[in-house]
């Protein structure tokens, strides 16, 4: 149980950040989304194009995704490289963010940041400061899930 | 010697120390800005002022801003008896490796963006004290170093809230003596830490606005004076936001600072042409804008007295990552032309 | 009509987490996690496909389909390897987009000088 004092507090604390929300502007929501939602939409139509692309060329689904995401990410490290890529993301926001750009983008920006602290604890350790927690999750939620279906289909279920 | 505390937490200086040459360093934006005429000197596109990382390049603005403010006092390197200097970085790394080459004792500090508040404050009772004929008080900031320190890597896309702050690049330098020069430090009034449980590291100014209400309500009580007997009252980087919640919390104390409050963040950059949102921040931006236009307007008598108060939000990647708020702190300097 | 789709279905999930990004004010790096998480459960319960089976693209390059890309590795893994292919699935599936981050990254550090912006 908190004390009263610290329950004081707390109210307190809530006031002052409503008040605080009230005098802060903020960009127009609508005009984020739409940002999001032609910056990203234009990456996917570039990735379908590869992907088009690639099916055209004889290549399976699976092949043909894996090397659209290899050029997307090459595309977006060397955007990052030349310090396009946060100037084209200052504008698209989450457009930018949401594609595996953005991953590659979280990737290569502590890299380059970084050179000066040495190979190792410098690009080494925060190469995956960013893009660290996403892969640790995303392993971690699929194997989750795939415990699941382990036992789902040793019983016959799925 | 005369008792010189004053009121609950001030300082009125028996012999108040004089400032006696002071300068300033920036980098190319905010040479670009509003007040870019009036910086001793400006920087290259690359930020770097010659260095092979960021953190070298805000050493060697310290450097620079000491040197530069030693010469305008016509003081020699040999005469400085103690430094006050400060940054935002991690154990303060700036300051040390700027300081360094000049072989002369030092008190590294660390109050956020206020530092320049605190190291003026704690040179003025040095020399008022009697423990220093010439001391040094100086501090900076590196838009690319507090990026790093407490954001993202630069070339990691992100949107920045219209709350958000810009760090300064540059520094600022004072030389305090005993007598000399067209200004003086009568007073000071040390700043407590201030929290309103607010945890927007992106909203500085709100962080910080608390802070800054009660030392300048402080100062106010203190001296016995009401915000007219100021011809400007200063602060150092709370922005727009920060500036209309620190009238806000004024009124509601009582005081209202309206015609005489400036903020060195909302003077620096031009928010129209230079995209830097609430304005600028970081200790660097109180202390460069300091010696480059307040200083001089109260040596030409322009301004009779002003009441500068840096403010600092104290944070730390940890203390954010443990879901702590953001306390804020200030620290008033009554500075006079003599 | 793939490109429509692709971009209004691609474009509209950028645009639903920008509300994500502004209204509650999550740092990316919390976003990015929870795209990839939430691809890989939308993945399990078979949704997911169906999703790329109509945008294409515009389904499969957000994050959400790099979950989603985890949990197939792991399923076809299980199916051929057993319990060895939970611990296999989701790198197997993920290595040329992990990879090919981790090495252009590495080159683009060597190659490039961070830069101040203004």
């Amino acid at each position: 149980m908190n004390s009263p004092q610290q329950e004081e507090e707390k109210k307190k604390a809530k006031e002052y950040e409503k008040y605080v929300k009230r005098k802060t502007p903020a960009h127009s929501l609508i005009k984020n989304m739409a940002a999001a939602f032609v910056s990203g939409g234009a990456i996917c139509v570039f990735g379908q194009g590869i992907m088009n692309f690639c099916q055209n060329a004889g290549l399976d689904k699976e092949t043909s995704g894996s090397w659209t995401s290899l050029i997307l990410v090459f595309l977006s490290v060397l955007l990052t490289g030349l310090n396009l890529y946060p100037k084209i993301a200052k504008w698209g926001g989450a457009g930018t963010l949401v594609p595996i750009t953005g991953f590659a983008n979280s990737v290569a920006a502590p890299a380059i940041e970084y050179q000066k602290e040495g190979q190792v604890f410098g690009i080494g350790c925060k190469i995956f400061t960013i893009a660290g927690p996403v892969i640790l999750y995303g392993i971690l939620t699929s194997a989750a899930l795939g415990v699941i279906f382990y036992f789902l289909h040793m019983w016959g279920i799925v | 010697m005369k008792k010189q505390t004053i009121g609950k937490q001030s300082i009125e200086f028996e012999r108040a120390p004089h400032i006696l040459g002071a300068a300033s360093i920036v980098g190319k934006k905010e040479g670009e800005g509003p007040l870019g005429k009036y910086f001793d000197k400006i920087g290259e596109e690359d930020g770097l002022f010659g260095g092979k990382s960021w953190e070298e390049a805000e050493s060697t603005l310290q450097k620079e801003a000491v040197s530069m403010a030693l010469a305008k006092a016509g003081l020699d390197q040999q005469q400085l008896r103690l430094i006050y200097a400060g940054d935002l970085l991690a154990q303060t790394i700036a300051s040390s490796f700027g300081i360094l080459g000049f072989h002369t004792p030092v008190y590294g500090l660390y109050g956020a963006c206020s530092t320049m508040g605190e190291a003026l404050s704690l040179a003025s009772m040095a020399v008022a004290g009697g423990y220093g004929d010439y001391v040094a008080a100086v501090t900076s900031s590196h838009f690319a170093t507090a990026e790093k320190e407490f954001r993202f890597p630069l070339g990691y896309g992100s949107q920045r809230p219209l709350s958000a702050t810009w760090t300064v690049t540059g520094s600022g330098a004072c030389i305090l003596g005993t007598e000399g020069g067209k200004a003086r430090i009568t007073g000071i009034t040390t700043g407590k830490i201030v929290d309103f449980g607010f945890k927007d590291s992106l909203n500085m100014g709100a962080c910080m606005a608390p802070a800054a209400c009660d030392t300048i309500a402080a100062n106010l009580v203190d001296f016995v004076r009401s915000p007219q007997d100021y011809d400007r009252i200063i602060t150092g980087d709370l922005g727009e936001i920060g500036q209309k919640i620190l009238f806000d919390l004024l009124k509601e104390k009582g005081f209202d600072i309206e015609k005489q409050h400036m903020d060195c963040g909302m003077e620096i950059f031009d928010k129209e042409t230079q995209d830097t949102h609430a304005g600028g921040s970081g200790c660097g931006c109180a202390a460069a804008t300091f010696a480059a236009c307040i200083l001089p307007r109260i040596q030409k008598g322009e301004w009779k007295r002003v009441l500068f108060v840096p403010t600092g939000a104290l944070l730390s990647k940890v203390s954010y990552n443990e879901g702590r708020s953001v306390p804020g702190i200030a620290q008033a300097v009554v500075v006079e032309h003599c | 009509m793939d490109y429509i789709n692709a971009f209004w279905v691609g474009g509209l999930i950028c645009a639903l987490v920008q509300i994500l990004l502004d209204k509650t004010k999550m740092l990316p790096g919390r976003v990015m996690v929870l795209l990839v998480c939430s691809g890989s459960v939308l993945g399990s319960l078979g949704l997911y496909d169906k999703l790329i089976s109509f945008a294409g693209a515009g389904a499969s390059v957000p994050l959400l389909g790099f979950g989603n890309l985890l949990w197939k590795g792991v399923k076809k893994a299980i199916l051929e390897e057993g319990v060895l292919g939970i611990f296999m699935g989701g790198f197997t599936a993920s290595a040329v987009g992990i990879s090919a981050a981790l090495i252009f990254g590495y080159l683009a550090s060597l190659i490039f000088k961070p830069k101040m912006k203004n």
